[in-house]
């Protein structure tokens, strides 16, 4: 049994017994797992390749329905119901709970036009609205001062870390409760990835943050509870400096102290 | 001898070798542009615009009922060819993915490509000019339609799938619904591609004679009526090319020199738009 430490703050969300199971695969990838998700902090998931982390992540929008076959089981509570049943709306769904992906995804549109997307899609027409709150976005994602002379460029002539903080700028754009992280530096040097952590620490104030990551340092440095992942299953969840200081579990010792993984 | 030494030998034979064959096709590309733009440019003048057809020997002849007999045929064939073919594509890239309709319809589709463009021209004269008694311009149409559907289907189908998946994903993860994932970000994506595999269908079919041989005929006046037999360049020019008339030959040329300089930028194009994609 996975030890899990008991969570203060009210939770965002709530995995009770979820297994999942790819179209490809005979066995699930994900079993049996209880995990609670605490608002307004950042819950890190750490674990070696293939333990499943981004299955989890991808789990929580949804994001596995794109592929036909894909099959959920148990529960996931957010707002007080399952998103996992049929008749959950994906496209609300997604619009509360965001995505950052590993690659930075700017669209092959404007820097303006990007970020402004995801009001458009809500049927936000009003120019001076759209325009205040694209303003606002980029002021929040902390690029604001870069590309405000050149909001009509294409998106695809930013760095990667400004293309990174384009996506993350136009995740919050449409003022989601949860945003989900998936590797969000792995393609960005120090000094990108350094801006993106300290964005992502400012974000907690308004939205509950999961972020999965490959680099320890970095759960250790921006997340408040760090959930441990080995083999579709939750390790260890516990309070990031607890965790990483005095982990309770021998195999997140030894993944932390980096004896495998 | 060394080891190097045959290597270095080795490599010059292939080398000259690979070289000259290049230089041969490239020799007789220019030398076949050389002699078009020799006749052509010579043949070329006010009247061949102005003019139509008439019998050999008058002053007064000129291209202007093929010219336009042929805009409409081609232009007909891509109003209806480029939606189908980027509909069609979509199905195949968004939609019907890996699946046993979808992958044969690719199948389908490449082996239609290489189909000789007489065969199309023979079913479509088995299906409308038979039954319509005559020959006409839709069924010229129709036949540049499907020769033009399986090029702007397979280049959309293979544009839509360079488009990342994460981009499709990310919008996806916005709350787009599927329709506005495919035309708001995934076609933005593709566009020049998109573009690209249109302009080398029309390219392709604008240079097509056989399968208008069966279908629209050609008419030696100006005929804007579709249900008409229709002039078009190419069997005008095969027409006067293989006559024994003089000024007709000329004319010839000069269908000819209009044809392949039409060809020649819409190819020109086509690869600027490629260059331009890569160049990003």
């Amino acid at each position: 049994m996975a030890t899990i430490v008991d969570i203060t703050e009210e939770k965002a969300l709530e995995v009770k017994k979820f297994e999942f199971t790819y179209a490809s695969a005979d066995e699930p990838s994900i079993k049996k797992l209880d995990m609670p998700i605490a608002k307004n902090s950042i819950t890190a998931l750490i674990g070696p390749s293939g333990c499943g982390k981004t299955t989890l992540l991808r789990s929580f929008n949804r994001m596995h329905d794109l592929y036909p076959g894909n099959k959920y089981n148990g529960e996931i509570l957010f707002k007080n119901r399952n998103i996992l049943t049929s008749k959950e709306d994906l496209i609300n769904l997604r619009i509360q709970i965001g995505m950052i992906f590993q690659k930075p995804t700017a669209f092959p549109m404007s820097i303006f036009d990007n970020v402004a997307y995801g009001m458009k899609l809500q049927g936000i027409k009003n120019k001076t609205e759209l325009a205040d709150r694209v303003e606002k976005a980029l002021t929040d994602a902390a690029i604001w001062k870069e590309v405000k002379d050149r909001l009509k460029h294409d998106a695809n002539g930013l760095s990667g870390g400004q293309q990174q903080r384009l996506c993350i700028a136009r995740a919050i754009a449409v003022e989601p409760e949860v945003l989900l992280f998936d590797e969000p530096t792995s393609a960005l040097d120090p000094i990108s990835t350094a801006g993106i952590e300290e964005l992502v620490v400012e974000l907690k104030e308004r939205v509950s943050i999961i972020i999965v990551t490959h680099n320890m340092q970095q759960a250790a440095r921006v997340s408040d509870y760090t959930g441990f992942m080995y083999l579709g299953e939750l390790i260890e969840l516990g309070r990031t400096e607890e965790l990483f200081v005095t982990p309770k579990e021998k195999l997140t010792e030894e993944y932390i102290t980096g004896k495998f993984g | 001898m060394t080891h190097t030494q045959k290597r270095i030998i080795t490599n010059n034979i292939v080398m000259i070798l690979s070289t000259l064959s290049a230089v041969i096709g490239i020799g007789f590309l220019f030398w076949i542009l050389g002699v078009l733009v020799m006749n052509g440019v010579d043949a070329l003048s006010m009247t061949i615009f102005m003019e139509e057809g008439a019998p050999p020997g008058y002053e007064e002849s000129g291209l202007k009922h093929a010219l336009i007999g042929q805009l409409i045929i081609v232009s007909v064939a891509t109003l209806f060819g480029v939606p189908l073919g980027i509909l069609a594509g979509t199905y195949l890239s968004e939609y019907g993915q890996k699946s046993k309709l979808a992958e044969t319809i690719r199948d389908i589709s490449d082996i239609m490509m290489s189909a000789p463009s007489i065969v199309i021209g023979a079913f479509v004269y088995a299906i409308v000019v038979v039954p319509m008694g005559h020959f006409s311009g839709w069924a010229g149409s129709i036949a540049l339609t499907i020769i033009m559907l399986p090029i702007i289907l397979r280049t959309t189908d293979d544009m839509l799938q360079l488009v990342p998946s994460t981009l499709r994903e990310a919008a996806f993860a916005l709350g787009a619904p599927k329709y506005k994932v495919i035309t708001q970000v995934v076609y933005r994506g593709a566009k020049a591609g998109i573009l690209t595999g249109i302009l080398l269908g029309v390219a392709r079919v604008a240079g097509e004679t056989a399968p208008l041989l069966f279908t629209s005929f050609n008419d030696n006046f100006l005929n804007t009526d579709m249900m008409e037999p229709m002039a078009s360049l190419t069997v005008t020019m095969y027409n006067y090319a293989t006559s024994p008339y003089e000024d007709w030959q000329r004319l010839g040329w000069a269908a000819a020199f209009i044809l392949s300089m039409f060809i020649l930028s819409l190819n020109i194009i086509g690869r600027l738009l490629i260059m331009k994609r890569k160049g990003k």
